[in-house]
């Protein structure tokens, strides 16, 4: 079953991080990467830029209007995301747990187009 | 020049036999698949400009010998310069063979079904199973699996190798497995074939032409397998059940993709040799003995099958099945399917009672069939205000698109004629 976990963050707790606890989380998520690179069941992982430099887009008048900054006023920000396919939701809980020790973690399943006549 | 189709064809058939050769004279799973992966793509490669060579298969044993020799003398000069000792591997196993002669090779018949049995090891994650079943014994490529089962090239590369790693560690002979345990190890393996076959069926739309067609290798491997196993009653049983439900497959979705329900399947477009095949199948399987569960699925199959329109359907037959099927293999999505039968031959209200019964079963709390055939049932008991709410439930729990696409159609159907 495919998945994306969705990593919120709050930037200012990763600023006021120790170095080395810093180095510890990044160092813990290398590892989970890694093993799962090694069993086949990355399909990519993603960072994502600072929150400051999101542009919000929304029509209004009928027109698109584009805003600096994100849409939400959440402290906790999308930082980055993986994109994973692994036997059962529980891994996907089971791989994403260690990482929740500063973070919020979604996960969420992937649409896709198969089916059955019904 | 060699047609693409034919040339494939060719070298999926001569891939297993190869491989149970290579592995039979120097006794490594792992390399030896390497190895024969080279040689078929070194075959697609050279085959279509130079042609297909007289002794097809001799020509592959022989290319994949030499690749194997290279990495086997190659890790022997590494451990040499490592250990400064020598003599570990036979001499033999260092000498490049000669090239095959025709009718040279020995070839067993049965080193296809001792592959089969490998890759399908109850050790592996189904995942990898499907994976190195379709690669050793299908003679598909990584990146043609990878395709198929739309991950990146790399994922299914390490989920390969992680197989591989997997039936070293779990010790695996080449050999059939003991008496005593072929029984179970033959139902990993009509599972493996099966979810090799859903996991093509299901699928509807990707491009076409650079999707391999799993349901038609997954037929290609339980024929082959029945072939060699014609006793064993429930490899026909499921050999039929494919034949019978990609019979369908014409009709079961529209040019744009969507899915139409198999009351509203144009049946005229079901192809009849393989229903024709396919019961022939299950009727003799189930003159073997005792049933097995893709026997009974493959007989349901065929009621619906050989009904000439959706109101023909012997509906009593289909419901006794499922009850048999109930019994044979208890399972929450078997009793839904027998609330939809029993809904057809005692009315909606019954359906609608016995789905209540699985209420709570935490197995089908995330499961989108539940409210869907509730949704249903309750559209054909004239509950629509109920009706609706329940097929916008389903829809958000499916992760399908065209099933949601279907569920809200049903839905909104329902909403514009409630007024």
């Amino acid at each position: 079953m495919k998945y994306v976990v969705l990593i919120y963050s709050n930037p200012r707790t990763w600023e006021t991080l120790p170095a080395a606890e810093r180095e510890r989380v990044l160092g813990l998520h290398d590892k989970i990467l890694g093993e799962m690179r090694e069993r086949g069941e990355l399909l990519r992982v993603d960072g994502l830029t600072d929150p400051t430099t999101t542009r919000t887009i929304r029509t209004r008048d009928g027109m698109p209007v584009v805003t600096d900054g994100p849409f939400g006023e959440a402290k906790e920000q999308l930082a980055g995301l993986w994109a994973i396919d692994v036997d059962s939701l529980e891994r996907a809980i089971e791989l994403a747990s260690p990482i929740t020790e500063y973070d919020v973690v979604e996960i969420r399943g992937l649409m896709d187009l198969s089916g059955y006549e019904m | 020049m060699v047609r693409e189709a034919a040339l494939e064809g060719l070298l999926r058939e001569h891939a297993p036999q190869v491989l149970g050769a290579l592995i039979r004279r120097f006794g490594t799973f792992e390399t030896a698949e390497d190895a024969v992966q080279e040689a078929l793509l070194a075959a697609t490669i050279q085959w279509p400009v130079e042609g297909v060579p007289d002794n097809p298969r001799g020509w592959l044993l022989t290319v994949a010998s030499r690749r194997l020799t290279d990495q086997l003398r190659s890790e022997v000069a590494r451990h040499r310069r490592e250990t400064a000792s020598a003599a570990l591997l036979p001499a033999e196993a260092l000498v490049v063979p000669a090239p095959a002669e025709p009718g040279d090779e020995a070839v067993d018949p049965d080193d296809t079904l001792v592959l089969l049995f490998m890759c399908c090891h109850p050790a592996l994650s189904p995942a990898s199973q499907l994976a190195l079943t379709l690669r050793a014994v299908g003679g598909l490529t990584t990146e043609q699996i990878a395709r198929a089962f739309l991950v990146p090239e790399a994922t299914m590369y390490q989920r390969i190798s992680r197989a591989k790693q997997g039936i070293r560690a779990a010790g695996a002979r080449f050999e059939l497995p003991p008496a005593g345990e072929r029984a179970e190890r033959l139902q990993v393996v009509l599972q493996v074939l099966y979810l090799i076959f859903n996991e093509g069926y299901t699928a509807t739309s990707g491009d076409a032409l650079h999707r391999p067609d799993l349901t038609t290798e997954a037929i290609r491997l339980a024929r082959d397998l029945h072939g060699r196993l014609p006793d064993e009653p429930e490899v026909g049983g499921l050999l039929a059940l494919m034949l019978l439900t990609d019979a369908r497959r014409p009709a079961r979705t529209l040019p744009d993709g969507s899915l139409v329900p198999l009351d509203q399947q144009d049946r005229g477009r079901w192809n009849q040799a393989m229903i024709a095949e396919g019961t022939a199948l299950v009727d003799a399987a189930l003159e073997r003995g005792p049933a097995g569960p893709y026997q009974v699925q493959a007989a349901i199959a065929a009621v619906h099958d050989e009904a000439p329109r959706a109101e023909d359907t012997d509906w009593p037959q289909v419901l006794a099945l499922y009850e048999l099927l109930e019994a044979l293999a208890p399972n929450p999505m078997v009793t839904v399917n027998r609330a939809v039968a029993l809904a057809e031959v005692r009315g909606p209200e019954a359906g609608l009672a016995l789905l209540e019964t699985l209420d709570g079963d935490p197995r089908l709390a995330d499961n989108h069939r539940v409210p869907a055939v509730r949704a249903h049932l309750l559209e054909r008991a004239g509950r629509k205000p109920a009706a609706i709410e329940v097929y916008r439930l389903a829809a958000r729990m499916t992760s399908s698109v065209p099933e949601r696409r279907y569920l809200m159609a049903r839905a909104d159907r329902l909403a514009s004629t409630t007024h």
